[in-house]
């Protein structure tokens, strides 16, 4: 229990380390030892001097889902992209129902809303928009839909579902 | 073989790339405006970023990893480059739309664009970080 404290105290925040670790790594194209050393001093430099700034950083509670949903996005993007296409290239731009949305949000934590706002935008004729004052709910715009309530459905569904759990947020 | 991949890939890409710049010019609405780059040139960078890879690899045979970097900044920026222009639109044409947009579930609620956000108290402070 000492070690992890210890190993917490050093690394409070092991995946944004792994991450800026290898981002360089990555950003200078140079897999040697030298670079790897260099990565691993930002990843425990930066996340401590960000650590005052950002206290209530949340923790990824399932990875299982984290990847799981990044698979998701990546594939409705491409399937977004090519309906997307389909619609600008096909159709008359008069016969498009465009539509304001509202997502009720079942989130609270930023760092999940801004995850799923992200992934609104990206993908099916979504863009969010605005967030409610209080942070209870998302403005999206909606290129085109015949069935408005199950586009939001499908977005409670399909996104905010997963994103619940990779955060491990339950109804609070 | 490795060409003819290459060139399929750069096709995608220009298809879609082109295929938002089309939508940028046809939509009627700003709002509709707004779908084409976000979406269709996703793809379309993707795609030259993927024929990139791949001529590097197996043409120039030098594995390089800055495209998989310039996707995730991408997916980074391109939702938050879309809030913010549609939060200018919202905010610019405010006396036109407002009354037309539909309210979070919450009463005496509004979009933060026009309303400021309740007073922060302890960990719910629900704006996203900018």
């Amino acid at each position: 229990m000492r070690m992890r404290s210890k190993w917490r105290r050093w690394v409070p925040h092991p995946a944004v380390s792994l991450a800026l670790t290898l981002v360089w790594v990555a950003l200078q194209n140079d897999f040697s030892a030298g670079q790897w050393l260099m990565g691993v001093i930002l990843g425990v430099v930066v996340p401590l001097l960000l650590r005052p700034f950002w206290p209530d950083l949340p923790r990824v509670h399932s990875w299982r889902t984290a990847i799981v949903y990044a698979a998701i996005v990546l594939w409705d993007i491409v399937r977004a992209n090519i309906q997307v296409a389909g619609w600008i290239l096909l159709r008359r731009p008069e016969t498009l129902r465009s539509t304001w949305l509202v997502v009720p949000l079942r989130l609270h934590r930023p760092e999940a809303i801004t995850l799923l706002a992200g992934t609104i935008t990206m993908t099916p004729g979504t863009v969010s928009c605005d967030l409610a004052a209080d942070g209870s709910a998302l403005l999206v715009h909606c290129l085109h839909t015949d069935d408005p309530d199950a586009t939001v459905a499908g977005i409670k569904s399909r996104y905010e579902e997963r994103v619940m759990k990779i955060f491990g947020e339950g109804d609070a | 073989m490795a060409d003819m991949l290459i060139a399929a890939l750069l096709l995608v890409g220009a298809f879609f790339g082109l295929v938002g710049s089309w939508g940028l010019v046809r939509l009627p609405q700003a709002m509709q405006r707004l779908h084409a780059p976000t979406k269709a040139t996703t793809l379309g960078v993707g795609g030259v970023l993927l024929a990139s890879i791949a001529y590097f690899g197996w043409v120039r045979a030098e594995w390089s990893v800055h495209e998989l970097l310039i996707t995730l900044f991408l997916f980074l920026t391109a939702p938050l480059s879309a809030l913010m222009l549609a939060r200018a639109w919202l905010h610019r044409e405010r006396e036109r739309v407002h009354a037309a947009l539909p309210r979070p579930a919450a009463s005496g609620v509004d979009w933060g664009t026009f309303q400021p956000p309740p007073e922060e108290s302890g960990s719910d402070g629900a704006e996203p970080r900018p």
